[in-house]
């Protein structure tokens, strides 16, 4: 009987040294004549046990954590059993057995590219059911999950559909936001790395719903894996019938495909990621025309997030009501949260709406993974605010995140520890936006590098840049049409607010 | 060593993608593929093919940072500069590589071996700092991994 191994493909994985531990693995089975299979997971989220080995056994699959490839010799010593690397059964670990895996379910317990692994853990169900029933209803599901729009922003994905699903066009389009540039965010690489059929599926169960029979995928080039594993899931959903001119046999057409982006951070915002797809520079577009109504060439488009996407699926097999039941008030279902930065128990947390943020941070994460007290919590990537622990009571939700001036964006959570200087993070956040400016809206371009400036002379003991930085702040809010220059503001004011002893800094410790 | 740029192939090229709707990204990045940069012969025939202007060309090409306009090193080691890395400790590594590289952001080492670059996020932010060598993610990058790093690659 061949020993299954599972090593995750992933590329938080391979960064930890994934690659070399299946070459030392497949090296020592040979050594040893042994008849080993590997098989390339997802990931499980666990970020900090990778490289996370994983061994099936009639009890389910154990785990190794943090193996080197100067482990495997002794890993075979002791028959994958009895080793100090072992955490015991992987579905058991603490962290992986309290989540709430809706959109990941599949995700680091499948092969990525097995058609026949995705059937066999719910694949498809989502997609034949949609085919069996009209566009509207298929809107009146996804609108009653209560699911709304995982890239940041919020937005009823069902009303979005209704609006693409009842303009009058020869073509319309489903374009997915892959785009995720968001420091402290990996769930959209995760899932299409560790889970890409779902995806395809979700983005094809959108263009039965709206009629639309074309797709595309704009992947960030900082994810070459991703584009790699999304690329062959294309080829084989093809050839599988998940794609093409008849869906599953049901005569209906969709087909997708990929593009890559090219380093722009702003291209994340919907309408940059037009430009960008149509070929031109990524620079954002008024609303309106809406994209629903003008979006890619001018036609009618659903431009949805991937985690979005990726949820369909699940709400149209197992039904809105079963998807709305979790979570807490407007927040309905579940969310990725990704727990980054100095953090203990970094990784992918899949839950309902409603844990607090001290809970993710202490609980989930374990604290700072330099032991130290933690200072500021970042969230929603560098647009997000920065809360202090004193805030941590708060619920993750939109709006009782945006009641204490902040936003969960796409549900990323960096760490910072005492050492943290918040006027070099204000600082970092005017110069980020000053970089990625794509120059449409004045107080954007303009405002993050005197954004820069002005945090300088704060920093050189200039109190009377100050209310400057305020006032310059509620300029770029009120006068950017998208978040970029609209939500700088957001990590700069939260630690003027949270943190004001950062920021007095008297001329003579200055200099 | 990627071939000299010629009229002929750029034609090829662009033609490849003529079937695409909004071909020009796709362009650029077969055009870097390559010859490890957009070649600047290229500008005007892809703006007589696409029938739009050069400026236009130039323009969506100068806009995204990953276009370049002159090949890089042999190597390109790109680091993460993002808020969760910064959290980890990029700083501190950041400033080992500029110095002991003897370079800045965007530039290359004399022996032209090593072009330095930073970047805003590889999706490796429970693992940083990261970094991406030769198109390869690296994590947990400390400053002695980033001298491995760099002997291994240099050899």
């Amino acid at each position: 009987m061949s020993l299954r191994v599972y090593i995750s493909r992933d590329a938080a994985a391979k960064a930890c040294g994934a690659e070399e531990l299946v070459a030392a693995v497949r090296a020592e089975a040979a050594k040893r004549g042994q008849d080993v299979t590997i098989i390339r997971n997802g990931s499980r989220g666990m970020v900090w046990l990778e490289p996370l080995l994983e061994v099936a056994t009639p009890g389910g699959r154990t785990g190794f954590g943090m193996v080197g490839a100067d482990d495997v010799p002794s890993l075979f010593d002791a028959n994958f059993g009895d080793h100090p690397k072992a955490v015991g059964l992987v579905e058991e670990i603490p962290f992986f057995k309290t989540q709430t895996r809706l959109t990941f379910a599949r995700c680091g317990r499948t092969d990525p590219l097995s058609m026949a692994d995705y059937e066999a853990e719910g694949g498809l169900n989502g997609l034949r059911k949609a085919l069996a029933m009209t566009g509207a209803e298929i809107l009146k599901e996804v609108t009653d999950s209560g699911l709304r729009g995982r890239g940041g922003a919020g937005f009823p994905t069902g009303i979005k559909w209704k609006t693409v699903h009842e303009a009058q066009a020869d073509q319309k389009y489903i374009v997915c936001n892959a785009d995720e540039g968001d420091s402290a965010t990996f769930a959209d690489r995760m899932i299409m790395e560790g889970d890409p059929f779902v995806l395809i599926e979700g983005m094809a169960i959108a263009g039965v719903a709206v009629g639309a029979t074309k797709g595309y995928v704009y992947i960030r080039s900082e994810y070459p894996d991703a584009i790699e594993v999304m690329g062959e899931a294309l080829t084989i959903a093809r050839a599988k019938g998940l794609l093409g001119s008849s869906l599953l046999g049901s005569g209906r057409t969709f087909d997708m495909e990929i593009r890559v982006g090219a380093g722009a951070y702003v291209c994340g915002e919907e309408t940059s990621l037009l430009n960008s797809l149509e070929g031109k520079r990524g620079i954002v577009r008024a609303k309106p025309p809406l994209p629903a109504l003008q979006g890619f060439m001018g036609k009618p488009t659903v431009v949805n997030n991937v985690i979005s996407l990726a949820t369909i699926p699940v709400i149209m097999d197992k039904g809105a009501g079963f998807y709305r039941d979790f979570g807490l008030g407007r927040s309905r279902g579940t969310i990725p949260i990704q727990i980054a930065g100095n953090v203990k128990f970094g990784g992918l947390y899949e839950t309902a709406f409603g844990l607090t943020l001290g809970q993710i941070v202490n609980e989930i994460g374990g604290g700072t993974f330099s032991g130290r007290p933690v200072k500021a919590v970042q969230v929603g990537g560098p647009l997000g605010a920065y809360f202090p622990p004193a805030l941590f009571d708060t619920p993750f939700g939109y709006e009782e995140f945006a009641g204490k001036d902040g936003l969960i964006g796409h549900a990323g959570i960096t760490v910072f520890d005492e050492r943290t200087d918040m006027l070099k993070m204000a600082r970092f956040a005017m110069e980020f936006c000053a970089i990625e400016s794509c120059g449409k809206c004045t107080p954007c371009r303009i405002g993050a590098v005197r954004g820069v400036e002005t945090v300088d002379r704060i920093a050189a003991g200039d109190p009377s840049a100050m209310p400057i930085l305020r006032d310059l702040c509620h300029t770029m809010k009120l006068g950017s049409l998208c978040a970029l220059g609209g939500f700088t503001p957001y990590p700069v004011m939260s630690a003027l607010t949270h943190f004001p002893d950062d920021f007095a800094r008297s001329k003579e410790a200055a200099e | 060593m990627p071939a000299v740029p010629s009229q002929e192939r750029v034609r090829e090229i662009i033609a490849d993608h003529m079937a695409l709707e909004g071909p020009l990204l796709p362009i650029f990045h077969a055009l870097q593929a390559e010859y490890g940069h957009v070649p600047q012969l290229a500008i005007p025939v892809i703006a007589e093919v696409l029938n739009i202007g050069r400026a236009e060309v130039h323009g969506t090409m100068s806009f995204y940072h990953d276009f370049r306009e002159e090949p890089a090193g042999r190597h390109v080691v790109k680091l993460c500069r993002a808020e969760a890395c910064q959290a980890a400790g990029s700083d501190r590594v950041a400033d080992h590589a500029r110095e002991t590289l003897g370079v800045d952001w965007h530039e290359t080492t004399k022996n032209g071996a090593v072009t330095l670059e930073p970047v805003f996020c590889l999706g490796l932010c429970a693992c940083g700092p990261a970094a991406m060598v030769d198109g390869k993610v690296v994590g947990l990058v400390t400053k002695k991994r980033f001298d491995k790093i760099i002997s291994e690659i240099d050899a």
